[in-house]
């Protein structure tokens, strides 16, 4: 089943538009990696998707409902969370409070949820009263997915979770990642680092100039010759 | 009303409304082209009208100097009391400037209305820098000796418009030059202008002291205009205030809205006092505070409706 | 000496309640109020307006508790003008500085709507009011208690205190417990992943403009019972409001708390070589020292 379908998706920051009739598909229970060169417009898609920026034209479609032009936090209602790049925590605010910051709207007992993150993510069971701010890179980037995997949703977006991580951490968090999709959440990964997203993707967008290049799945495009000398260098 | 007396009238509206003329254009500098935001201006009216008042009036002798105190006293011609005002209100800037420039645009803010305060304050108590609340009186007029009493104004108006005139063409000048063009680049975008080697708290303390010096020889066009003057002038009200909704009416980053601004704000200003007089007693009492009350709604609907003013923003011949 | 440091405290903790919603104003709807002032002159006069005229009209007696200046009128006057103010600021910001920020306004044309807000408010209480100053209860100054040292304090004052205390734990609570307070501090962090996280940023300023109203509005009235009421008042305390804020950590609550004590200690502390009426000039000046020095504030080293 296909949980979002962005069709024809035309948007950018000012008059210019940075993408240009893009359009990705994710089915249920998918890790879809979106990679390109840098300002391609993948970071732009993501923020399109979740209503931070508005569509000059096309739609996007969560779950066969329109979602198109919704407002984040209308976007975040209807089952998607968001990670952004960078400025993805509450510096000030401790790791639990991070947390239930991001169950803020739900009305219900999150506790359980919040105990089901700390099991994912132990490192932040045991830092829990510490101010985010205070954390080291990867803690906080797991501080930024925790927040957002609150809400329960059906989509998890995120923006290069791996940037400014040292190696070892690069693999930890796609690990994690990985661990967050057999939980039977569908993730769109936006990444620099192409090789790592195509390898656990079980689809594989390639973005440039703000339009669609090439779309496969995760293995063959990491075998593809021209996928590999372009995207996959580093 | 007899023709004469209209005609005297309306010289002191528009000797007045081109004073303001003056302080639009030193605000102009600093808000309309690089974005700062003084609201300290009164400070600057008073550090002019009191520096010039001193430049050009000796020092008190004989029984004099037992009613009236005054710090110094230098008894020069009126042009020293204007380049006086100037220099004085220019130091004062750089002190200010120094410690907020590199800061938020709130800091300078803050700062700018402390020291309008302060100086308000040390005037008024400080009784031996410039005899306190009864303030300096009999402040000598440049040429005085032409024509009668009566008739005084109209040299003064000549006088205004010429400084007037002369500080416009000079503004009109350093913004179209190299200089001008960064301190508007710095307004629109302070982050390219910095990348692009320009060093912005420089520009930004040069603006603020241009301006400010401007608004001192407002000051001192002011002082010798009214022949006395006191700390109870320079108010939040009459010496900052009226100034910004001028500037924001006319149009900030024009220097032709900065004057149509003074003149447009001070005739309502003017228009409401006589509409005032028209009304009952009892509204007529709260005269004043229902002209600022007024003021201060149009400058809410300019901002909300109209914040480019009446002309907008020059249109310049090139961008950087 | 002893007695001055005492009733700096007093005045300061007069400043820190206002100190304290002006910060909170800035870290979050990241404006820089400066009708905060008027906010305070306001809820004196809401005070006087109900303890002078509409409460004696209602027959509530005019009995005062023991040694205070005040008694059952004051006690309703109170809480109601925190509320009226409240709902000013809210008023306010419906009314010009959303308006503003939907356009993208930039800071300082809000800061200027803020001014201009300033002079609305003080216009209309000058028009209703007039210019004189006034007091909640005309005649005679409650005694002071003798404290040790020599110390001398007036009942009024020790509430002033008291009273200080009990919003500012009030507050603490509401901020660091209630799912609210927790919004209002993760909005100051980051507006955007507020807005993220689906938490109403509308609802946040409302609930900013609130209580920093209400709080600037304590001020005034504590003020008002401990001094006079006045329609310049508000307007002289901007200054040290702005002061006690810089010197805390623009947007650190905690932080205006401090400052606002300690630019009411040294306040009063220069009257000792320098008349009353310089006391705001000192505090500008603490705050130029601390703009060289610290410009982020003693507590200061936040995100922005």
């Amino acid at each position: 089943m296909t949980i979002l379908k962005a069709e024809g998706i035309s948007a950018g920051y000012t008059e210019l538009d940075i993408l240009q009739k893009v359009s990705i598909k994710v089915k249920s229970g998918q890790i879809v990696s979106i990679i390109g060169p840098n300002g391609a417009g993948k970071s732009t898609l993501l923020k399109t998707i979740f209503g931070i920026l508005k569509p000059r034209e096309g739609h996007i479609t969560l779950r066969d409902e329109d979602i198109t032009g919704l407002k984040p936090n209308k976007v975040a209602r209807k089952g998607i969370s968001y990670v952004p790049q960078v400025s993805n925590v509450f510096p000030s605010l401790t790791i639990r409070e991070n947390l239930e910051m991001g169950a803020f709207i739900r009305d219900d007992d999150f506790r359980g949820r919040m105990e089901e993150i700390y099991d994912l993510f132990p490192t932040l069971r045991e830092k829990r009263n510490q101010k985010a701010g205070q954390l080291s890179g990867g803690q906080r980037q797991m501080v930024a997915m925790g927040r957002a995997l609150m809400l329960d949703p059906v989509l998890l977006l995120l923006d290069e979770p791996s940037a400014g991580l040292a190696p070892l951490l690069v693999s930890t968090i796609f690990e994690k990642i990985a661990d967050i999709n057999n939980t039977g959440v569908s993730i769109a990964i936006v990444e620099q680092n192409a090789k790592e997203a195509l390898k656990m993707a079980d689809h594989g967008y390639v973005l440039a100039m703000g339009r669609n290049v090439l779309d496969d799945d995760g293995k063959s495009l990491l075998d593809n010759e021209d996928v590999a000398k372009l995207y996959l260098g580093g | 009303m007899e023709m004469g007396s209209v005609v005297a009238y309306l010289v002191s509206l528009v000797i007045m409304a081109s004073i303001y003329g003056v302080f639009c254009l030193g605000l102009n500098i600093q808000w309309g082209y690089t974005g700062l935001f003084n609201i300290g201006i009164a400070g600057f009216f008073c550090i002019g009208a009191y520096t010039s008042a001193m430049i050009t009036t000796p020092v008190p002798s004989g029984i004099m100097a037992q009613y009236v105190h005054q710090l110094f006293g230098l008894d020069m011609p009126f042009i020293f009391g204007l380049i006086g005002a100037a220099i004085m209100c220019g130091l004062v800037a750089l002190f200010i400037g120094i410690p907020t420039l590199r800061l938020s645009e709130d800091y300078l803010a803050i700062a700018t209305l402390g020291i309008a305060e302060t100086v308000r304050l040390i005037f008024n108590n400080e009784r031996w820098l410039a005899n306190g609340p009864q303030g300096l009186m009999g402040l000598p007029q440049p040429l005085h000796s032409l024509v009668a009493g009566r008739n005084y104004d109209y040299v003064y108006l000549v006088i205004v418009l010429i400084v007037m005139i002369v500080v416009y063409l000079l503004i009109e000048k350093g913004i179209r030059s190299p200089w001008g063009r960064v301190l508007r680049a710095i307004r629109e975008d302070e982050l390219s202008a910095s990348a692009s080697g320009k060093n912005v708290v420089r520009f930004k303390m040069q603006s603020l002291i241009f301006g400010s010096m401007v608004m001192g020889v407002g000051g001192a066009l002011y002082a010798h205009y009214t022949k006395a003057i006191s700390p109870d002038v320079f108010t939040p009200l009459y010496g900052t205030f009226i100034i910004w909704v001028m500037l924001m009416a006319g149009g900030s980053g024009n220097n032709k809205g900065a004057l149509l601004g003074a003149y447009v704000i001070w005739g309502i200003w003017i228009g409401s006092d006589l509409l005032m007089d028209m009304l009952p007693d009892a509204i007529r009492d709260k005269g004043p505070y229902l002209r600022f009350l007024i003021v201060g709604i149009l400058l809410e609907v300019i901002l909300l409706y109209r914040p480019q003013g009446i002309l907008g923003e020059e249109k310049t011949v090139s961008k950087l | 000496m002893a007695e001055l440091f005492v009733y700096g405290i007093v005045l300061g903790s007069i400043i820190s309640l206002g100190a304290i919603g002006l910060t909170l104003v800035y870290g979050i709807v990241r404006l820089a109020n400066f009708a905060h002032g008027e906010f305070m002159t306001a809820g004196a006069y809401v005070a006087l307006l109900f303890v002078g005229v509409i409460l004696p009209w209602l027959g509530v007696p005019d009995t005062t508790f023991g040694p205070f200046s005040f008694g059952w009128r004051m006690l309703i006057a109170f809480p109601v003008s925190m509320a009226a103010v409240a709902f000013i600021g809210i008023f306010f910001d419906r009314l010009l500085y959303k308006k503003l920020r939907v356009k993208n306004s930039s800071a300082v044309i809000l800061a200027m709507s803020s001014l201009g807000a300033s002079f609305i408010i003080r216009m209309i209480i000058l028009i209703i009011t007039g210019p004189d100053y006034r007091f909640y209860r005309p005649g005679v100054m409650r005694p002071a208690i003798q404290l040790p040292l020599g110390i001398k304090i007036r009942p009024d004052e020790i509430f002033i205190l008291a009273l200080v205390v009990v919003l500012v734990v009030l507050l603490h609570f509401f901020l660091q417990k209630t799912k609210m307070g927790k919004a209002m501090r993760a909005t100051a962090d980051n507006t955007e992943l507020a807005l993220i996280s689906g938490i109403d940023t509308e609802a946040i300023v409302m609930w900013t403009w609130g209580i920093g109203g209400g709080l600037a509005a304590a001020a005034g009235v504590l003020y008002g019972i401990d001094v006079q009421i006045d329609p310049g008042m508000g307007w002289n305390f901007l200054i040290p409001l702005f002061a006690a804020a810089i010197l805390g950590g623009i947007g650190n609550m905690y932080g205006a708390l401090a400052g606002g004590l300690i630019i009411g200690i040294v306040e009063q502390l220069s009257t000792a070589v320098l008349l009353p009426t310089y006391k705001l000039a000192v505090a500008f000046v603490i705050m130029i020292l601390i703009l060289f020095i610290r410009p982020a504030g003693i507590f200061g080293g936040g995100n922005k």
